[in-house]
């Protein structure tokens, strides 16, 4: 009897519990695994468990030669895979000194742009479904389709297309590209204005995204969110501006910043991105200069003995590659810092206190790729 | 009525006559009640099916897809190929469950929406029963339906089960309460509740039009409150397969899961039939006011084409919702019930009174 | 801040931080010891303000394990790499940054997940990618597992 007077009294209020979000769950958009503490409704915590998807892609990079690392990098972000390409052949070229013909700048940057749209609209598809608005997804779906098809009209695949070799490019561009890309733009323009009508405008929408998750510039500094997620917040963290590459230094566009920092603001930054976007490749589609689209390279790439930091915009936010070479054909240490892996760890601090329904919402705006993630 | 070929009542009367005559009073009713039973389980079957198809081919038209189109022209066995393979399907046990409960909640929620389908006048003299309270009946039995699922999610043994089960908890009790009151606003102006005499009291003219903006508001308002308490989007929060996985029936498979997949079908359509006896005269064919010609032409529609019309529109009304706007978040969802519908419903019901008081309705 | 400037306010906060030349940014090999009060100087000094982590990455350089952090700053756009090393491969540990820059904390873990090297005073302190229960450190590279890993 006394033992029982002696326990301490809980009340309700005081009572968490966890579940599990994943490995399996319809928002978490891959194998990412949350474990959340609720209280009732309301999110406690959130601690994210990655590592289902684990390949030790940097491991292997150690054992590959450059060439080959290009095709592991597709695998960590998929969705904006030439991108990701961009950035190792940007580091080789960068320690060889090698300056790639404005012909292949031209294509890189275009199809970077391309890859960037198509990302978006993946993202805006899913951030629709993960609202409740299933609609959104075929209508996204519909439109990247698009872009895809163009891809594997020019370079054989449609996700994975490890089209940049060191020094240029693997093959050149199909003659229907060109044309193919502007009807796609004209296409478009028309479209987005879709993507405004159906979830932008929304009542609910509306409620469901503005004033949720936060997040002010200095903690965005501070977490490194990255991209378009930091762009939001108010950080001018574009890689783009700030450290040009291609040609991005000769294009005119506009670096979409926003200072609310909520859901609503993430939402609007990667809609005005395809935009910025769309201009960016009418800029560029009708002056691509002939030329070739390859410098000859060595078969066999070996970088001098250093180290060497390259950095690139993905459709996520910055991506940086730290390579450590001893002067062979394979690098001592490759490290990939991937934007949604940095982004991931802001993930528990927007979301306490907040519903079930808006951790999902938080989630979706940061626009997580898991594979990018776990690499 | 004009046309007493489209009036069911001699039809029933005389198939009732006959059987009373042939057999003995205990034994007429044990037949007669059958042969209901298995007319509303045939028919609620196919009603289900043909609601889950359309509602693919809607969604499709929606999506820029073509939906469903293998099995049958245009895909219309569709659903009853997905019924087959559902029978089929193992019933997974669930270690650890109350397997009572866990049996049972399909049961209560594919009951409730079976009971309340009894008092749905579909033509003249065709519905099983004809209570004089027939509109508060069918509110009281559809929320029956909230049990089945509050059991479903507690008896799983599954947290997303029984935050699903707590949601629809809330949200059934909550909008009830909308559904009941706008329900009551056109009682206050047809002054009964017997769905028979409602019907037939819009022979001049439906309701929402005769109503004026009370009707109109009721209307809107039992659109929303009804697709929140049937738990389809944008108000699926029980569901809500974006959070939850399948909310309060994430643990149920094969034939159980099909039972509350079908429940929810028809419970949309018991509200729409609902919305479209109050609100847009049931049967009714659209008549104006004194105009006989007009009223005349219309007679030679026949009823139940006018009701399964305007049901079908109702129906199509909330596919629309569900596939065109985003889910709304539970505390939100709350607030547009306590907030805002439930005072604009009780003034609504006082403006109601005030025009039927002052006979300024027509 | 300009990259000799910047060189010279490091060499005098910590002036056994040894220099090294010729890389893309300026780049210093701190003492273990002396990392985490220039790590807290750079951050909260108004003329520095290194208020960005970009990178951080764990190196096995054969024999010495390390760290090696980059630092820009998003009022002044002046970037700065630091390396940390140790050659104690038993049980190898750093001061923890994550209390500075938050984005630290996931980067930490990883490095103690695929390299085996502590952080003091992390919050956090659990492996990231691999399972709780996994034998070695998988990036060092004297790591070997006969089953798993396939030899091109």
């Amino acid at each position: 009897m006394k033992e029982i007077i002696n326990l301490p009294v809980r009340s309700i209020e005081e009572e968490e519990y966890h579940i599990n979000m994943g490995p399996q769950h319809p928002s978490t958009h891959g194998v990412l695994r949350l474990v959340v503490t609720l209280q009732g409704e309301t999110v406690m915590k959130v601690q994210p468990h990655c590592g289902y998807i684990h390949r030790g892609i940097e491991k292997m990079c150690e054992k590959d030669t450059y060439q080959q690392i290009i095709h592991l990098t597709d695998r960590m972000d998929y969705l904006s895979a030439h991108i990701n390409n961009h950035a190792v052949c940007l580091l080789v070229e960068g320690a060889l000194e090698v300056e790639v013909p404005e012909r292949v700048k031209y294509i890189r940057t275009i199809v970077d742009e391309l890859n960037r749209i198509a990302s978006h609209q993946l993202w805006w598809c899913s951030f629709g479904m993960d609202l409740g608005g299933l609609t959104c997804f075929f209508y996204g779906l519909r439109d990247r389709e698009h872009i895809l098809d163009i891809f594997e009209e020019s370079f054989g695949s449609r996700l994975l297309h490890s089209y940049y070799a060191p020094g240029g490019l693997m093959q050149d561009i199909h003659p229907n590209f060109q044309k193919r890309t502007k009807d796609f733009i004209k296409y478009f323009r028309k479209k987005i204005k879709d993507y405004d009508n159906i979830l932008s405008g929304n009542v609910i929408f509306e409620n469901r995204s503005q004033g949720i998750g936060v997040m002010s510039k200095e903690e965005a500094i501070n977490y490194g969110v990255c991209g378009p997620s930091g762009r939001a917040s108010g950080w001018e963290c574009d890689i783009r501006k700030k450290y040009p590459y291609a040609m991005y230094d000769k294009v005119d566009f506009r670096e979409v910043l926003s200072d609310k920092g909520d859901t609503y603001a993430r939402y609007m930054v990667r809609i005005d991105e395809m935009r910025e976007s769309m201009k960016i490749i009418e800029q560029l589609i009708d002056n691509i200069p002939e030329g070739d689209y390859s410098v000859k390279m060595k078969p066999i790439i070996k970088l001098p003995p250093g180290e060497y930091y390259q950095r690139v915009e993905s459709a996520r936010g910055e991506l940086g590659i730290y390579c450590i070479s001893d002067g062979n054909k394979t690098p001592v240490r490759m490290k990939f810092r991937t934007p949604s892996f940095v982004n991931l760890g802001v993930l528990d601090k927007l979301s306490r206190n907040m519903k079930i329904a808006d951790l999902v919402a938080i989630g979706a705006s940061l626009d997580l790729v898991i594979p990018d993630i776990d690499r | 009525m004009a046309f007493n070929i489209y009036d069911f009542t001699s039809f029933t009367q005389s198939i009732d006559e006959a059987l009373y005559e042939w057999l003995p009073p205990f034994w007429a009713l044990i037949v007669e009640m059958t042969i209901i039973g298995l007319v509303f389980l045939i028919g609620y079957a196919i009603i289900g099916l043909f609601l889950v198809y359309a509602e693919r081919k809607v969604c499709a038209f929606m999506q820029n897809r073509v939906g469903p189109n293998r099995v049958g022209p245009y895909g219309i066995f569709q659903t009853i190929a997905d019924f087959i393979k559902l029978l089929m399907k193992e019933l997974v046990y669930i270690k650890n469950s109350d397997k009572l409960l866990f049996n049972i909640a399909p049961f209560i929620v594919i009951i409730a929406s079976f009971m309340a389908i009894a008092a749905i006048p579909f033509a003249k003299g065709l519905h099983a029963i004809d209570f004089d309270i027939g509109i508060m009946y069918v509110i009281a039995v559809t929320s029956l339906g909230v049990v089945g699922v509050l059991l479903a999610g507690w008896s799983s043994n599954n947290k997303y089960s029984l935050i699903g089960a707590m949601r629809s908890g809330a949200q059934i009790i909550s909008y009830e309460l909308s559904v009941g009151l706008s329900l009551l606003t056109i009682i206050v102006l047809a002054g009964t509740m017997q769905f028979s005499e409602v019907v037939e009291l819009q022979s001049s003219g439906w309701f929402i039009f005769k109503g004026h903006i009370p009707a109109c508001i009721a209307f809107v308002i039992f659109l929303i409150a009804s697709t929140a308490e049937t738990n389809r989007g944008p108000f699926d929060l029980a569901e809500a397969e974006s959070e939850l996985t399948a909310g309060f029936h994430t643990e149920y498979s094969g034939i159980k899961f099909a039972f509350f997949f079908l429940a929810e079908y028809m419970n949309m359509f018991i509200v729409a039939s609902i919305a479209a006896t109050v609100f847009l005269g049931g049967w009714m064919p659209f008549h104006i006011g004194s105009w006989e010609g007009f009223n005349y032409v219309m007679d030679f529609i026949p009823p139940l084409f006018w009701y399964f019309g305007k049901t079908a529109f109702i129906i199509w009304l909330m596919m629309w919702f569900k596939w065109t706007f985003p889910r709304l978040r539970i505390d939100q969802l709350l607030n547009l019930e306590w907030k805002y519908l439930l005072p604009i419903n009780l003034v609504n019901i006082l403006i109601m009174a005030f025009i039927v008081l002052m006979g300024w309705h027509f | 801040m300009e990259a000799e400037k910047l060189k010279e306010k490091i060499l005098e906060i910590v002036p056994e931080a040894q220099l090294e030349e010729n890389k893309q940014f300026p780049t210093f090999l701190i003492p273990s010891g002396k990392f985490k009060s220039l790590a807290t100087r750079l951050k909260e000094e108004k003329d520095l303000d290194f208020d960005y982590l970009f990178c951080l990455t764990g190196v096995d350089w054969g024999t010495e394990l390390g760290v090696v952090y980059h630092f820009t700053s998003t009022s002044f756009n002046h970037s700065l790499e630091l390396k940390v090393k140790t050659e104690n491969r038993e049980n190898p540990e750093f001061d923890t940054v994550a209390d500075l820059w938050r984005t630290a904390e996931f980067f930490e873990r990883e490095v103690w997940d695929l390299f085996g090297i502590r952080f003091t005073d992390h919050p956090d302190m659990r492996r990231i990618f691999l399972e709780e229960d996994w034998v070695g450190y998988p990036m060092r590279k004297d790591y070997t597992d006969e089953v798993n890993i396939v030899e091109l």
